[in-house]
């Protein structure tokens, strides 16, 4: 298989404006004869679904919560970026093309991301028309502030709720939309199969997650926005409902899979307290801007945090790094917690946490200061440990709380089956090894309003209206295998629930492929999760029917294809032998510990091809060709 | 510490519902409510039993998808918090714990405590938006707008939709949502083309959907999780009367 | 939404009926109490007072005409509404605590139906004179219909007296949550103003029944010869 990303030529500042000029138009008159499905209804969802029904397709929106407002992005904090430079501080498309790029480690493709800081502008400008409230300056313009990975300041905002009053925004475009009939949507509906005609993606089968019924449901193409897979690590920043089956069952009809491995592990979470634990909550990493982090020198010092004078105390960042002290990035940030945690030294009752001291900060600047900048966080800290943060430092710890890999796609956003378009998280296109801080409600809403509304049009127009009906013999064999696989779930009746294989499953991959990973534990990785599957489908129990609402069978669904999944991301983090951005291969470090980028034998895009359960998968690489950027050895020393 | 919860079980909306009872041992008390019956569905899948089904996404308070009356009160006992932000230490050791689903026919019952709020949706579909097509915004900062109703706008607009205020409104009254919407929108200089329009086609829609009339009790503001204020009410009463009394012919918006 | 008659269909326009109506009934109360605060001085004021109303009777009917509009309106639309609301939870819940929800909001069905008894009882007692024909054989020394005479009767009675002051004190009660709701449903309880509001209209509610029921206790302490 030869992977064509399908970047135009030209120099990089004007692809997209070329491009945009080269695709072909659906006449508006025909535009209403084409169905386009969307999966998910998120960010990316929501708006690419309000777009397409704006230019006048018929839109079949689905997503598995009751509504389309509750999809996850709802969930992001900190803000989004673009390049408005409203500051006058020399802000501007290359810079924050340039940013994100090196932010990535320089494993994300040129073109895209250029276009992708080209359109961050309109993204602003159309969430602001939608009414969403952006924070102000007194003047009455928009307020920005500073995030990680860029020397200005860039980042809009919508005081801690960023996402969710984008998603909002999305979502009523999106109801505006449902309103004129130009989209139908159905909500609580799990998509569990794509259906293939001739190579195209042409349909999906999903399941009422409340009657049970299964049926097809057939388009012109499908779009999936149906997020990112971290939930395959069990304990992470997701919420409950996110999955990777939308991806996964695309992937094995032959969409490839790209770089899995690359997971983002965000600093400051507040740690796992104990077996019962469902998630991790995320605290907004602007806190380490006056928080200090610390551990005991000394493995043995069980004193309260408060006792322990400050000669005792290790405040390990500020030693290792001096200059960038507590504000190093993400990733060294992570790792370096990780590695006085493995001495033994971290705190709390399971030993996986470590101190952020806001002691210095009120004594400098007084309470009253540390509560107007942070005193939100400080609440919702207070409310999930019941611990005063102002008396004494809060535990953190890293957790998993992105992917950045995702189902490979060309420039046009479509994989490589003909007719499946994927945006937002569920792709892999635009953050490489890493992704920078709001970068990613940048990209879901400019996939969804400003790319994917172009390039969807091209190949409607090159294919012309060849819409397969519902009772097609693919569809029915698709709807069968959906069916059977439900009732194979049901009929195990085994002795473990779901939830028990997908916590040993997280489990396994926070070991071996979580922060650090390395050759062996790879290898055992990928041993394991392929017993503990064998294991799934011969012990797993599922109580219930099909045909209403099941929680169990669910769940039991989405794990099976977790387990699937958890293998290819070992395989590839085990085949890429070299350390970029979130992929520390404890084999590949500078003498300072950090990531060992390999450019000349691994600055490609590993794309994965299904080749069956428990068969290896086959790599398809697309190199990584920089017209403009230069790689270059990331250092924040 | 050990409970006992006593939680609404109910097949579908056909079939009859009552109460059963069910003890959950060994609850550590930073376990959250959601959790709890997390440990609990794992108890009965183990036994071949169906687990409680419940509604519950994000688990940090902010996609609105978790209900439940507990004890009583929408969300639990815990002031300005979701269920799923409720945690164990707010109960005592031996407690029975009453979980009920929100009730209000405009919410019918689905399953257990899951219960259909799509309602909700279709007031949204019937105004509750700003129609801009995308490429058609202008400039980000062309239209500058104050400090104070930007604040003011961000405060309705905190809304998640979970539809407490219903659940715990005498008269089952979705005026809170509705009215958060309303104003985050009609304060706004980019919603005030449509305001009216927009207030009188979501009063409609609420009518409708057969929500209750507001007593101005303040029910609603108690529970709220994101402490959206009665006076936003009050906002959208002002902007329908006024609308009402102009007497304009608004039909259907296209 | 295309005509006014289909603002009255929706729950808004109903609680703007409740709050206008309210808010007539409401200002002919406050008028009523000064006129009967007129009790404190002397007989030949109230009775001067009695006799200016009952001259302009080309006034008095239209004006009686409204009130009793508004209290037909008000009694109507807030019965349609509580039976209405009654049916909008459908399964009730089996443990319920009220939150938020103050004394006097969770009673205006009670309090409006103490007040409108009282009312009925208020106008065959005094206005018609049906309970006790007698009263409107009062005359003062000028000719006048006595109605200080007939207040203070009547007041001395403790039964009458209690039942007036019951009859005001469900009023306040009413007006403790009503001035405040009357004012949110007209859509002019607004951010910084709403606590004001909610304080005043437990101010208004007070100041009435003290001017209201300072009358009858006055008449049983002695105060009024």
């Amino acid at each position: 298989m030869k992977l064509n990303a399908n970047i135009p030529s030209g120099p990089l500042v004007e692809k997209w404006t070329r491009h945009k000029h080269e695709v072909r138009l659906v006449s508006p008159a025909n535009k209403r004869k084409y169905d386009i499905i969307v999966v998910g209804t998120g960010l990316a969802g929501a708006s690419a679904a309000a777009s397409l029904a704006e230019l006048g397709y018929n839109v079949k929106s689905f997503c598995v919560q009751d509504s389309p407002r509750r999809a996850h992005s709802v969930a992001a904090q900190g803000g989004i970026n673009a390049a408005k430079n409203y500051r006058n501080d020399g802000d501007n498309v290359y810079r924050l093309f340039y940013d994100t790029l090196k932010g990535g480690d320089f494993r994300a493709r040129e073109a895209n991301v250029y276009r992708l800081a080209e359109v961050s502008v309109n993204v602003i400008d159309q969430a602001v028309a939608q009414g969403v409230p952006f924070a102000r300056e007194y003047s009455g313009y928009l307020a920005t502030r500073s995030f990680g990975g860029a020397q200005v300041s860039r980042t809009f905002y919508a005081r801690g709720q960023t996402g969710q009053q984008l998603l909002l925004g999305a979502y009523q475009a999106l109801s505006h939309q449902i309103s004129l009939g130009t989209v139908k949507m159905f909500p609580r509906q799990e998509m569990l199969e794509l259906i293939i005609v001739n190579g195209h993606a042409k349909g999906i089968v999903v399941r009422d997650l409340i009657s049970g019924k299964i049926s097809s449901v057939m388009a012109d193409a499908v779009v999936l926005a149906s997020g990112g897979y971290t939930n395959v690590f069990c304990l992470c920043t997701s919420g409950g409902a996110s999955n990777v089956t939308a991806a996964w069952r695309a992937h094995r009809k032959g969409a490839l899979f790209a770089n899995p491995c690359f997971t983002q592990i965000h600093p400051t979470c507040i740690p796992v307290s104990g077996d019962y634990q469902s998630k991790l909550t995320l605290m907004s990493e602007s806190l380490r801007n006056d928080g200090r982090v610390w551990v005991p020198k000394n493995a043995k010092d069980k004193r309260p945090p408060q006792d322990i004078p400050d000669g005792e105390r290790d405040y390990y960042l500020e030693r290792i790094y001096p200059t960038y002290g507590n504000l190093v990035p993400r990733d060294i940030a992570s790792r370096a917690a990780k590695r006085v945690c493995d001495e033994g030294r971290g705190v709390g009752v399971t030993g996986l946490g470590v101190y952020l001291d806001f002691r210095d900060a009120i004594a400098r600047f007084g309470e009253k200061v540390v509560k107007e900048r942070y005193g939100n966080l400080f609440e919702m800290y207070r409310e999930i440990t019941a611990e005063d943060a102002y008396k004494t430092p809060m535990r953190i710890y890293p957790a998993i709380h992105y992917a950045m890999g995702g189902l490979w796609v060309d420039y046009n956003l479509m994989s490589n089956l003909p007719g499946l378009f994927v945006v937002g998280e569920a792709n892999f296109a635009d953050h490489g090894a890493n992704r920078l801080g709001a970068s990613a409600l940048m990209q879901g809403l400019s996939d969804g309003y400003f790319i994917l509304p172009y390039t969807i049009g091209d190949y409607l127009a090159r294919n012309g209206v060849k819409r397969p009906s519902a009772d097609a013999a693919e569809a029915k064999q698709a709807e069968q295998e959906t069916a059977q696989r439900l009732n194979k779930l049901l009929s195990i009746h085994g002795k473990r629930t779901p939830v028990e294989f997908h916590k040993q499953l997280g489990k396994i991959l926070w070991e071996n492929c979580g922060m650090a990973r390395q050759e062996a534990g790879l290898k055992t990785a990928i041993q394991q999760i392929a017993a503990l599957r064998d294991e799934f489908w011969q012990n797993v129990i599922v109580p219930g029917s099909h045909q209403d609402l099941n929680m169990a069978l669910e769940r039991a669904g989405r794990v099976a294809d977790f387990l699937e999944l958890g293998e290819l991301i070992c395989l590839d983090a085990l085949t890429r032998a070299e350390s970029c951005g979130c992929h520390f291969r404890t084999e590949f470090q500078t003498p300072e510990g950090e990531c060992l980028r390999n450019d000349a034998d691994y600055a490609y895009v590993a794309a994965w091809e299904f080749g069956g359960v428990g068969k290896p998968s086959q790599l398809h690489k697309e190199p990584l060709v920089y017209e403009e950027a230069h790689m270059a050895q990331r250092s924040y020393k | 510490m050990k409970v006992t919860v006593r939680v609404w079980r109910q097949k579908n909306p056909q079939s009859l519902g009552g109460f059963v009872e069910y003890e959950v041992k060994d609850v550590s008390p930073a376990t959250s409510f959601l959790e709890m019956l997390d440990v609990l569905n794992e108890q009965l899948i183990k036994q071949s039993k169906e687990p409680v089904h419940f509604d519950s996404d994000c688990r940090e308070g902010i996609c609105g998808m978790c209900s439940c009356m507990i004890n009583g009160e929408a969300h639990g006992p815990e002031n300005k918090v979701t269920t799923c932000q409720t945690y164990m230490r707010s109960f005592k050791d031996g407690d029975v714990i009453t979980v009920e689903p929100f009730r209000a026919k405009a919410f019918p019952l689905v399953k257990d405590l899951v219960v259909d709020r799509s309602a909700f949706d279709r007031i949204i579909q019937a105004g509750g938006f700003i129609s801009v097509t995308a490429g058609s915004a202008p400039e980000a900062n062309t239209v500058p707008l104050s400090k104070y109703h930007s604040d003011l706008a961000m405060d309705a607009a905190a809304c998640i939709g979970c539809g407490a205020c219903v659940a715990a409104c005498k008269n089952a009254s979705a005026n809170l949502f509705v009215a958060a919407k309303v104003a985050h929108l009609n304060l706004l200089p980019q919603g005030a083309p449509e305001k009216d329009p927009r207030v009188l086609a979501m009063v409609e829609a609420m009518t409708k959907e057969g929500f209750g009339a507001c007593s101005v009790s303040g029910s609603c503001e108690a529970v709220c999780p994101k402490g959206i204020v009665t006076s936003f009410i009050s906002r959208m009463n002002h902007d329908f009367l006024t609308a009402a009394l102009k007497l304009r012919v608004h039909s259907a918006r296209v | 939404m295309n005509s006014l008659w289909k603002v009255f269909t929706t729950t808004i326009g109903k609680k703007a009926v409740m709050a206008g109506t309210g808010g007539v009934l409401l200002a002919f109360a406050v008028v009523h109490m000064a006129g009967n605060l007129q009790m404190f001085l002397g007989w030949g004021d109230i009775n001067h007072y009695a006799d200016f109303l009952k001259s302009h009777r080309e006034a008095l009917w239209p004006f009686r005409t409204v009130l009793a509009t508004c209290l037909l309106l008000h009694v109507a639309t807030g019965v349609f509404l509580t039976l209405d609301n009654r049916q909008r939870r459908g399964t009730p819940y089996e443990v319920k605590k009220l939150v938020g929800a103050s004394f006097g909001s969770r009673t205006m069905l009670i309090s409006g139906s103490i007040v409108l008894c009282f009312i009925v009882y208020h106008l065959l007692h005094f206005t018609m004179g049906v309970t006790n024909p007698e009263y409107l054989t009062f005359q003062d020394s000028q000719g006048r219909a006595d109605v200080y005479r007939m207040i203070k009767t009547a007041f001395s009675g403790l039964a009458i007296a209690g039942f007036y002051v019951l009859g005001v004190g469900a009023l306040g009660f009413h007006l403790s949550h009503g001035v405040r709701a009357m004012v949110e449903s007209l859509g002019l309880r607004m951010e910084t103003w709403a606590s004001r509001i909610d304080k005043t209209s437990i101010v208004v509610a007070c100041l009435l029944f003290l001017g209201f029921a300072s009358v009858p206790l006055a008449v049983l302490m002695g105060v009024l010869k």
